[in-house]
């Protein structure tokens, strides 16, 4: 019943969008219902990245620890959002702090069962990674935007 | 037995006279200083001094010159015992504790390759060992120095860095966060100018010095790219206080960073850096 | 400061006067004689006259933050376990100045003058064998290196012990699980044991040093019989035996480190008030400021010491902000500190058993009690489960 309903809330999410029946059903396989409560880390640099996470509902950081301004938040991820893509990319290894900053619930999907799935299926493989490649492209794009910044001096840009 | 016999080595500041001062960047000063009595013990590239301004406070500085050339320290002025620092002019007395702390290792690092990685101001505790390795060129294989700054301005010892590129037998990149106009050059992280850099990971030696969320992400690349925990060497910073290990500040898991540092092998400081708020 | 192991066939007995006689010799011999007094409902250290300054028939009651003094049913004068005051603020007094400078002409620029010894010898009676471990500990940590620390050197150097074995432990105490206590085994010039049955009252001293030897020739004794010396040790066994708290030390460094996440930090920190009571309290405790002060011209600086303590948010200030900013990396810093890195640092663990960290904790935090907790669910991480849940 959980795998059905895992299914069911992939083959709804826009990023999952136009993925056949056999991989939602396959993607879910390697899927679990978690939450988090407010405060609690989700990953930390450094660890291995073995997952990655639909965000159902709620609101996550991801961050940077500096040893005295504590965790810098550099963007915010939420409902609707997928969370990490460094479980596609060797090392596998988290590159920033992610945390929960409220109550948040995600589906988590096996990244290490993943990879070898589409090791097996590179038809899969390549659907995956063309999604995630998106992710990352419309995020560097926001980040190179921000160094602008517009709200500042503008670096001339202003 | 008066005190002050006991006391006179590391705890009282010996008086030094600045004869010149260069302004490096906007908020970064070098003083050049002489000591007006007694000099201080002869040091090693990395280690430090307690610079003392009188009457404002004392703070722990890299010591940015070669052994054996007139002593320099590159300030940034952030507090205001370093303001008053960078204030200083030519003729002021100012008081210096030291040499304390560890120096990097540049014997382990005889004939192999060497990768220097600085960001801002970590290229001033760097450049007596830059120094160094060139005084002795023929020990070492390749040399690479990766250096980044927030923009043009702020590049630290921007004339030397052409000088050192100049060379025929040493290879420099420089990178900023931000670019002005005129930049023609690498716009980016300086971590970014690692995994491309000319150098056997498998033979070399890496020493990082700057923030120590940069340090983090420049040791990840070198180890990505193949280089051991154990050939990189870092230079880490805490609450410094006596220098001499008895005021418990500066300490980082069993180690006191004044004594025991700042220069750290990477494989040592490692397990403490992924203990948050250790 | 060498000191001869005691000379176990030496004992002498004296009478409860000898007491005085002992007082006033090292008073002769220059010495400044500090010893335990009652004063503001605890024992405290501090300068005593003759064997009526002592804490006469008092004994005292301790726990997670309690203290009391209780009246004992006898005339003992060490009949109680330690205070609130260690002889740390002797030997690394709370506040010491190390130099004072005034500004001089623009060639001169200024002129640094150390600050002189004042050449006060101490004589410490009624030390107890955790404190002279503590001791022995401090001496690592401010001689033991590169840069023996001048104002500490010069107290001890000179400093002459009188311990007194225990008899009357605390619920605080657990020198046997540190193995430093309750009997005196090395660093004194004498050592006392104190008999108190009925209305007899005597003491059995043991010679550690030859000075030791020379201070008891001012006394009058007899020679301890094979009796006395029988009753002296069943003092301490029998102390050893009523050991108000334990902990295990079996591999304790290692444990430690892997345990740096434990859900059990997060629930010491929302009882800890980070007070620093601890810290002022503990014996070893050895952190301090290095301080700068000027008067208003802004001719005149000096450079003071000043205890401090890493429970304080500045204590790891680097510049703009804290490494540790939360009550619960204070804490560990200082507990894993104390029982974990310190003999990585020392060569010995930096706790000796006294018990003063548990007694002067205002909310009671027990640090036997937390490793005794950690060590039932070692390796347990902070780490929530996730929790499967029907969407």
């Amino acid at each position: 019943m959980t795998t059905r309903s895992i299914g069911e809330l992939l083959a709804t999410h826009p990023f999952f969008a136009g993925l056949g029946a056999d991989d939602v059903a396959l993607l879910a396989g390697c899927g679990r219902n978690v939450q988090f409560d407010a405060g609690e880390k989700i990953f930390r640099e450094g660890e291995p990245a073995d997952q990655f996470y639909v965000i159902r509902h709620g609101l996550v950081a991801i961050e940077i620890m500096s040893p005295t301004a504590g965790a810098v938040v550099l963007e915010t991820l939420r409902d609707g959002d997928v969370l990490g893509w460094s479980w596609l990319f060797p090392p596998y290894r988290w590159t920033f702090d992610a945390r929960a900053l409220e109550a948040t619930r995600a589906t988590e999907l096996d990244g290490a069962c993943l990879r070898g799935k589409c090791e097996h299926d590179p038809r899969l493989g390549y659907d995956l990674m063309r999604r995630f490649a998106g992710i990352v492209l419309d995020r560097l794009q926001a980040a190179r935007v921000r160094l602008l910044d517009l709200y500042g001096d503008g670096r001339g840009a202003g | 037995m008066p005190v002050g016999a006991g006391i006179a080595e590391p705890m009282l500041p010996s008086r030094y006279r600045v004869t010149d001062r260069k302004q490096e960047t906007a908020d970064s000063v070098t003083l050049e200083l002489e000591p007006v009595d007694t000099a201080l013990a002869a040091f090693r590239p990395g280690q430090f001094n307690m610079v003392w301004a009188f009457g404002v406070g004392e703070v722990p500085i890299s010591i940015s010159s070669a052994p054996g050339t007139p002593l320099h320290h590159t300030i940034r002025s952030v507090g205001s015992v370093t303001r008053a620092l960078c204030d200083a002019g030519r003729g002021d007395v100012v008081g210096l504790r030291g040499p304390f702390g560890t120096h990097w290792d540049l014997e382990k690092a005889a004939a192999k390759d060497i990768v220097i990685v600085a960001g801002g101001i970590g290229l001033a505790p760097l450049r007596p060992a830059i120094t160094s390795i060139l005084e002795t060129r023929e020990r070492f294989g390749h040399v690479v120095i990766l250096t980044g700054a927030r923009s043009p301005d702020e590049i630290l010892f921007a004339p030397e860095l052409e000088r050192w590129r100049g060379r025929f037998d040493i290879d420099v990149d420089v990178t900023v966060d931000y670019a002005s106009p005129s930049w023609r050059s690498h716009v980016g992280v300086v971590t970014k100018l690692i995994p491309r850099a000319p150098f056997d990971p498998k033979n070399s030696a890496a020493l990082v010095c700057g923030p120590e969320v940069m340090m983090r992400f420049a040791a990840t690349a070198l180890v990505d790219r193949g280089v051991a925990f154990s050939a990189i060497q870092v230079s880490m910073e805490r609450n410094m206080q006596c220098a001499i290990g008895h005021c418990g500040h500066c300490q980082l898991a069993g180690s006191f960073v004044c004594r025991d540092g700042p220069v750290f092998s990477y494989e040592r400081v490692a397990p403490w850096l992924r203990v948050w708020e250790r | 400061m060498a000191v001869e192991p005691p000379d176990v066939d030496t004992r002498w007995v004296a009478g409860r006067e000898a007491l005085d006689a002992l007082f006033a010799a090292l008073r002769s011999r220059g010495y400044r004689v500090i010893g335990p007094t009652v004063r503001d409902g605890a024992v405290v250290y501090d300068d005593i006259d003759s064997l009526h300054d002592l804490p006469e028939g008092w004994g005292d009651e301790q726990d997670g933050g309690h203290y009391r003094l209780r009246r004992r049913d006898d005339s003992a004068l060490f009949g109680y376990a330690v205070g609130p005051t260690s002889w740390k603020r002797f030997l690394f007094p709370p506040r010491s100045r190390l130099w004072t400078a005034t500004r001089a002409d623009r060639e001169e620029g200024f002129v640094v003058t150390p600050e002189p010894d004042d050449g006060t010898r101490f004589a410490f009676v009624g030390v107890r064998s955790c404190e002279l471990h503590a001791i022995a500990i401090q001496d690592r940590v401010f001689l033991g290196d590169a840069h023996p620390d001048a104002i500490y050197a010069a107290r001890r150097a000179d400093a002459f012990f009188v311990a007194v074995h225990c008899d009357s432990p605390s619920g605080t105490c657990f020198c046997v699980s540190m193995d430093t206590g309750p009997r005196a085994t090395a660093g004194f010039d004498l050592a006392l044991t104190e008999l108190v049955d009925g209305g007899h009252h005597r003491f059995v001293i043991e010679v550690g040093t030859e000075r030791g030897g020379e201070l008891v020739a001012a006394m009058s004794t007899v020679e301890a019989t094979a009796g006395d010396v029988a009753d002296a040790l069943a003092v301490t066994d029998h102390a050893a035996a009523h050991m108000g708290r334990s902990m295990e030390t079996e591999g304790i460094e290692s444990f430690i480190d892997r345990n740096l996440e434990h859900p059990r930090w997060d629930d010491v920190a929302s009882r800890c008030l980070s007070c620093a009571n601890c810290t002022l309290a503990c014996p070893t405790c050895f952190c301090h400021d290095v301080e700068d002060v000027t008067d208003v011209t802004g001719d005149h600086a000096e450079r003071w010491r000043r205890w401090d303590s890493c429970f304080t948010v500045d204590f790891s200030y680097l510049h703009g902000g804290s490494v540790r900013p939360s009550v619960r990396s204070r804490y560990r810093q200082w507990l894993t500190h104390k029982l974990g890195t310190w003999p990585e640092q020392f060569g010995t663990s930096g706790c000796v058993g006294c018990g003063r960290c548990i007694t002067w904790c205002p909310v009671g935090i027990d640090l036997t009690e937390e490793l005794r907790v950690q060590r039932a669910t070692d390796g347990a991480s902070t780490r929530s489960q996730r929790t499967e849940q029907p969407a």
